[in-house]
């Protein structure tokens, strides 16, 4: 008897452990292109949400043209690809009119991106409604897995944490293997040395503010599979992805993956025993009084000069 | 590790970051109203002695002993408060005050909050701020805004605010770089007046100029001490020279 | 000496100038808005007013300190809640809920099931705690929060991000608490403090006086603070953190200091807007409201507590014509505000004005004190300029007021030693 029960909580920890997990790779693919654009450029970026959503509404829109057409099975693979570049399009543009003047004002770029971040709202809400609108997903994504008879596995989960597998391995093996990414580190390290050995650090800049956008686009074609677009989608997770970066310590890609996975399932955890706010409190309490006590994060070599 | 005679006693200093040794077992003494010059190829570790005398880095191992005091385990404004004054490579000043704030600023009064609300700029602060303008030569530009100043003008206006605390142990990190001919000549004359009644420890890689102020030099090499004398002993050894010049 | 002379000559008032910048918006405050609005429009002023003490707070937290905290609705929610509490326990007396089925405690405990008043509750009964507590609690949660990061030297966006993230953490948790805060709706119903009935039109004019007079307490205790050693320090440390410190100064104590004193600022504003607009809620605690406050000071100007004011008023009155007349096209607007106001000028309303104070002369007495706040932009557009080409509006923009300004400086050169005593960097 006392075997059976423990079956089922087994069960269940799968079960919600699986519904963290795709949390977890929204959390993941957002903190990313944070990282990216926090940890090696020092700019807060509080419009990424807003980047996130775009990848969003594109997904939604393309499943509707899809739908038309009648290519609903496959059109989430271009969904992705455009998304991506959709994303990358306006941060590269965002970044060419405003980012790149306050480079030198770390603070000032925070407050102007959240004024960007609540222009972007607006331009939603105007173009598709202050209803939320959600993704016709294609019909191989709907099924389950059921390793066993209890456990029901949807088959978009597993869709979306193996993409969000290939775009961090995507990401490690440009920053860390790619000359583009020799590029950027170099700009993050000595910007004057690095302009005079050749490399055009403002083009460098510019790539690297648009990619974190890009990444964050995915996020938003992700993002559809788990839950309904809106205006607003952007600012639930801009928060939970500030804090998995800082958490995380800011240029780690170790961190930042192992960070979005302990937020997400203890958001998930803990508000199957509590309430869904309390969880969420609990979560964001015990993040800050972790940073307040260890304020370089948990996998950062170094935080102050 | 006992109680010495010496203003400064290093003893043993280690410094390792992962694993590399920046500063490794150093022993170094200095004395009542030494000039001493420290000099060294780049990264010999000469910024990172005077980072850990003034509690910038933490050391790994070893003592300092300034009279008597042990410096590694107190915080940087515990090590100001005690008589130790540092001066940074870049000069490091407030460019948004005038040069009489910045030196107003550095008086040893009013250092905690309240003392710093309620602090009144009396003749005695006043006098001081003179005086001191006068010894850097900037008596004239004492409304200025300083960052206005020209490059040599800040490493003095530096050194002025150091001297406002009244230290007993001066440190100062390349204090001619980016300075004119006459303005090094004018800096020697103002270093060999500053030491009447302090020691100073002064980094600097120009030998003309160190030849000029300096009691004794310290040739740093990889975290250890190479030689330790008077200039002429010191570019007389060998090791000096092959470290120099060998390669 | 004449007064007016006295006044001039007072470095803390910052000048002629100062003085009388500070005399016209008293006289727009005390006289003008009160005799040319009615009570429904002054009562809507006292309400924007009661934000200006978080954007004063904010001035010198973040104009003169550098210190960004996104997390100043939780000291303004602190501060206006422990004042909702104790007008709530006044109007929940057993006579008026006499038909809960818990009479005598807060409407909001009964509808969540609760028998009896939360042992937290308790003190709020009295008036004389519930000041000391919109005073102290407030102040006493910023030297936790700035104990723990400045003491670590946690700074910057860092600091940003985690005030940022208490705020949220705080709204979820009142919105989440309903019988113990009233959730999302807040506190409301509240009437009288004492007896005294505070919607009756007379209470709101005395209500927005007294709160007038608190607003210019807290703006005369900033400039007697700027003024001080202690507000050259924080300019100071802005500046070059490190060499404040290696002048013997622990930095964090003045850090902390600040950031409780604008802590304990908002508070006294939220407290004041629970009195005059009768409800408190957990849209005044959250990351909007907070941000919000920060672009009422950058549009008043960051380094200038007048400014400050005249952003907070400005940015509201917008709002509420906005937010009536077309609601989409405000969101528009506000985001435009935040992003021209940090690109554009950075120094706020204050800047736009000091520039033509200068360029025409209108104070030809003035104090070299300006110079702080105009050489702060100056040296952030070099930086910037020296950075991208293309920064052509604000660096030419900031170092043509500098260039007109120098020759001032030989000619101030006689008034010198005055004027370094003026060193308040306010208008």
């Amino acid at each position: 008897m006392f075997g059976y029960s423990m079956a089922d909580i087994g069960n269940i920890v799968v079960m919600q452990g699986f519904s963290g997990l795709s949390m977890f790779t929204v959390l993941l693919l957002m903190a990313l292109g944070l990282a990216i654009i926090f940890g090696q450029m020092g700019v807060i970026n509080m419009a990424h949400g807003e980047f996130m959503t775009i990848g969003a509404y594109t997904t939604v829109l393309l499943s509707k043209v899809a739908a038309t057409y009648g290519f609903t099975n496959y059109y989430f693979i271009f969904a992705i690809a455009i998304a991506f570049l959709l994303a990358f399009a306006v941060g590269y543009f965002i970044e060419f009119i405003m980012i790149r003047h306050l480079y030198k004002r770390p603070l000032d770029t925070l407050l102007a991106t959240w004024g960007l971040s609540l222009v972007m709202q607006q331009i939603f809400r105007s173009t598709f409604g202050a209803k939320e609108v959600s993704a016709e997903l294609p019909e191989w994504m709907l099924g389950s897995f059921k390793p066993t008879p209890d456990i029901d596995i949807p088959i978009n989960g597993v869709f979306v944490m193996v993409l969000a597998a290939l775009v961090t391995f995507g990401v490690y093996m440009f920053m860390y293997k790619s000359r583009w990414g020799l590029r950027v580190r170099a700009t993050v390290q000595n910007r004057t040395m690095a302009g005079a050995v050749g490399i055009n650090t403002s083009k460098v800049d510019r790539v690297t503010f648009a990619l974190g956008c890009g990444i964050a686009g995915i996020a938003g074609a992700a993002f559809t599979t788990i839950a309904s677009t809106g205006p607003t989608t952007g600012t639930l997770y801009i928060v939970d992805s500030f804090m998995v970066v800082v958490f995380g310590g800011a240029a780690s890609i170790v961190g930042t993956i192992a960070s979005a996975f302990g937020i997400a399932q203890a958001q998930s955890i803990l508000q199957f025993f509590m309430t869904s706010s309390m969880g969420k409190v609990s979560t964001l309490l015990v993040i800050v009084t972790i940073l307040m006590m260890k304020p370089e994060g948990l996998f950062a070599s170094k935080l102050r000069k | 590790m006992s109680n010495t005679d010496f203003v400064l006693a290093v003893e043993d200093l280690t410094v390792s970051f992962d694993g590399f040794k920046a500063v490794d077992s150093l022993t170094m003494y200095i004395d009542k109203n030494e000039l001493r010059v420290l000099v060294g190829p780049n990264g010999a570790g000469k910024t990172t002695v005077l980072d850990l005398i003034c509690g910038k880095t933490k050391s790994t191992a070893g003592s300092i002993k300034f009279n008597n005091t042990e410096l590694t385990k107190l915080s940087e404004h515990e090590i100001v408060r005690s008589g130790v004054g540092r001066k940074f490579q870049n000069p490091s000043i407030y460019e948004n005050l005038s040069v009489y704030q910045n030196l107003e600023v550095s008086y040893p009064k009013g250092r905690g909050v309240f003392g710093s609300l309620t602090f009144k700029r009396t003749q005695e602060v006043e006098d001081r701020v003179r005086k001191v303008a006068e010894d850097i030569m900037l008596t004239e530009f004492l409304d200025m805004e300083s960052a206005l100043l020209s490059h040599g003008q800040k490493q003095w206006l530096e050194i002025g605010m150091l001297l406002m605390q009244e230290p007993e142990l001066l440190m100062l990190d390349e204090p001619v770089a980016g300075m004119s001919a006459k303005e090094r000549d004018q800096t020697a004359e103002l270093l060999n007046r500053i030491c009447q009644n302090r020691s100073v420890i002064v980094i600097e890689h120009d030998m003309e100029f160190v030849k000029k102020i300096a009691h004794k030099v310290t040739v740093l090499h990889q975290g250890k001490i190479l030689a330790e004398g008077p200039m002429e002993k010191v570019q007389a050894d060998e090791k000096v020279i092959e470290v120099y010049l060998g390669h | 000496m004449t007064l007016w002379e006295k006044m001039k000559a007072s470095p803390v008032l910052g000048g002629k100038e100062g003085v009388i910048s500070l005399a016209v918006l008293a006289a727009i405050i005390f006289v003008v808005l009160p005799l040319g609005l009615d009570i429904f429009r002054l009562n809507l002023i006292g309400k924007y007013l009661t934000y200006a003490f978080v954007a004063v707070g904010l001035v010198m937290l973040w104009g003169h300190g550098g210190i960004l905290s996104l997390g100043q609705g939780i000291f303004f929610g602190l501060g206006g809640y422990a004042m909702a509490m104790f007008l709530k326990l006044e109007a929940s007396d057993p006579l008026s809920t006499k038909i809960q089925s818990t009479p005598g405690i807060p409407d909001f405990m009964d509808w969540n099931q609760l028998t009896a008043l939360p042992w937290f509750w308790e003190p709020f009964k009295s008036l004389p705690f519930t000041i000391f507590a919109v005073l102290t609690i407030p102040a006493l949660f910023a030297y936790i929060i700035g104990y723990a990061m400045f003491k670590r030297r946690v700074g910057g966006v860092y600091f940003s991000i985690i005030t940022q993230a208490v705020a949220l953490i705080l709204s979820i948790l009142i919105v989440g608490q309903q019988g113990y805060t009233g959730g999302v709706n807040g506190m409301t119903d509240l009437r009288t403090m004492l007896g005294w009935d505070i919607r009756s039109d007379s209470a709101k004019y005395i209500l927005y006086f007294v709160n007038g007079l608190l607003l210019f307490g807290a703006i005369f205790l900033s400039k007697y603070i700027m003024s001080s050693k202690f507000g050259m320090l924080l300019l100071a440390m802005r500046d070059k953190e490190e060499r404040v410190r290696f002048s013997g100064y622990d930095v964090s104590n003045f850090k902390i200091f600040i950031f409780c004193l604008a802590a304990m600022m908002s508070a006294v504003g939220g407290a004041m807007f629970t009195l005059q607009v009768g409800f408190m809620s957990p849209s005044f605690v959250g990351i909007v409201p907070s941000i919000e406050m920060v672009i009422f000071c950058a549009v008043g100007g960051r380094a200038s507590l007048v400014g400050a004011v005249y952003g907070t008023l400005l940015v509201n009155y917008g709002k509420t014509v906005f937010s009536e007349t077309y609601p989409e096209m405000w969101l528009f607007l506000m985001g435009g505000l935040f992003i021209a106001v940090v690109m554009f000028f950075p120094s706020g309303l204050a800047g736009i004005w000091d520039k033509y104070a200068t360029k025409y002369g209108w104070f030809k007495d003035k104090a070299p004190a300006k110079k702080l706040e105009v050489s702060t932009s100056k040296v952030e557009a070099q930086a910037v300029l020296t950075e991208t080409s293309i920064e052509t509006s604000l660096a030419t923009d900031s170092t043509g007021v500098a260039t007109k300004r120098s020759p001032r400086k030989k000619a101030d050169a006689t008034s010198a030693i005055e004027g370094n005593k003026l060193r308040g960097a306010e208008a």
